[in-house]
């Protein structure tokens, strides 16, 4: 026992044995390599681009290549928040919820034209795009995307996150307290409107337009 | 056994006179035209005694825009129409019946089947005809506090505001 053991050298007192050493970077880069390349997807697939996103994830095209693989059902573990399929009224109060719900910082891609601008759906219970109310960084356009499309929004999220970029800053928690409410669906115009009285419900204006 | 349907026809304008107003034929598929007072009357009889055990569907039609040549022979606004299905044999029936725009009313036919008691929660959500009787007339796929009946022809297509009634999310700008 004449040998001791070699003690590995500390940082900054590197021999040339390559056995240590040390690289200068910013704080803030060091932690936005680290974020780049483990980034933990929300996936909010509510229609068909989800079967998309699913593809993607999947060992064919294999976004864990870029260290995205890791879909977290929890909000309060994710940093990439994935809009994938149509958001409808009923729906948007969850988003927004959830959206919250995740730690900053956070990124956002809306996946498919349904995400981006409502897509075909233009009635009443569709969300026109969910960037009016939540932040978004990437769009992806298709119907539905090609996986490849995803790969690439994911490229580009990382060049941005790289580059220190977010949608997000800051937001105004008093406007968007944590426990948000939902609120009333219908405009002004017609609150007060009966309910279940089974009468005819119009508005003059519109109807006098549709009926020409 | 195949269902003779003449026969049924028969028997029913026997038991029910003057409630049922039609019974029409559309490509070997049949249709029965009843007053929608005797809706429940009907379903029960075809269930009990003509062997019609399964419910298939309730759904309803607004009529309000209609151009009048398809406007159907008893044109009340809205259209209820139930399929019913006979296990035994192997038969399929539809039922139409008639509710005027004001009250916009019919009797609940979940008591008969239990089958539609969501599809009646589904037709009075989305048409707002109120269903007599049913135990628990909620939405059922607009969100709670939404208002109106969106199926109807005279809601706007592009709703009346509510998709654009969420709250934004913005930034702090900065100091
Ligand atoms: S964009 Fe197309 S594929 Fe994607 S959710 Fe909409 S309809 Fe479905």
């Amino acid at each position: 026992m004449s040998e001791t053991p070699q003690t590995p050298a500390l940082p900054g007192q590197a021999d040339k044995s390559g056995s240590g050493g040390y690289i200068t970077t910013k704080i803030e880069e060091l932690v936005n390599w680290g974020r780049r390349n483990a980034l933990w997807p929300m996936p909010f697939g509510t229609a068909c681009c989800a079967i998309e996103m699913m593809a993607t994830l999947s060992s064919r095209y294999d976004l864990a290549r870029f260290g995205a693989e890791v879909i977290r059902f929890s909000p309060r573990q994710s940093d990439l928040m994935i809009v994938s399929g149509r958001i409808s009224i009923k729906m948007m109060p969850v988003l927004i919820e959830i959206y919250n719900q995740m730690p900053e910082p956070k990124w956002c891609i809306s996946m498919g034209a349904c995400a981006s601008s409502g897509g075909v759906f233009d009635t009443y219970t569709l969300i026109q795009g969910v960037d009016q109310f939540i932040p978004v960084d990437v769009y992806i356009p298709g119907c539905p995307p090609r996986p490849e499309s995803l790969i690439d929004a994911v490229m580009l999220i990382r060049e941005r996150i790289k580059r220190g970029e977010r949608q997000t800053k800051l937001y105004d928690r008093t406007k968007h307290p944590l426990d948000f409410q939902p609120v009333n669906l219908v405009s002004d115009a017609v609150a007060g409107a009966p309910q279940l009285t089974g009468t005819r419900l119009s508005l003059p204006g519109k109807d006098a337009a549709q009926n020409g | 056994m195949a269902l003779d349907f003449k026969e049924l026809e028969k028997k029913l304008r026997e038991t029910f006179g003057a409630s049922v107003l039609d019974w029409t034929e559309f490509r070997g598929q049949p249709c029965l035209h009843v007053k929608r007072e005797s809706i429940v009357k009907v379903l029960t009889f075809l269930r009990d005694d003509a062997k019609f055990e399964m419910f298939t569907d309730l759904t309803c039609v607004d009529t309000l825009r209609l151009p009048d040549e398809m406007q159907p022979k008893y044109a009340e606004r809205f259209t209820v129409v139930y399929h019913i299905t006979s296990l035994e044999h192997g038969a399929r029936l539809r039922i139409k019946t008639y509710v005027p725009e004001d009250p916009a009313e019919v009797d609940t036919v979940s008591s008969v089947y239990l089958g539609a008691n969501w599809a009646e929660r589904e037709a009075f959500d989305m048409f707002g005809v109120n269903f007599k009787g049913h135990r628990d007339l909620r939405r059922i796929l607009m969100p709670e506090n939404y208002e109106g009946h969106p199926l109807r022809k005279d809601y706007p297509l592009k709703g009346r505001g509510e998709r654009d009634n969420f709250p934004k999310y913005t930034e702090i700008p900065e100091a």
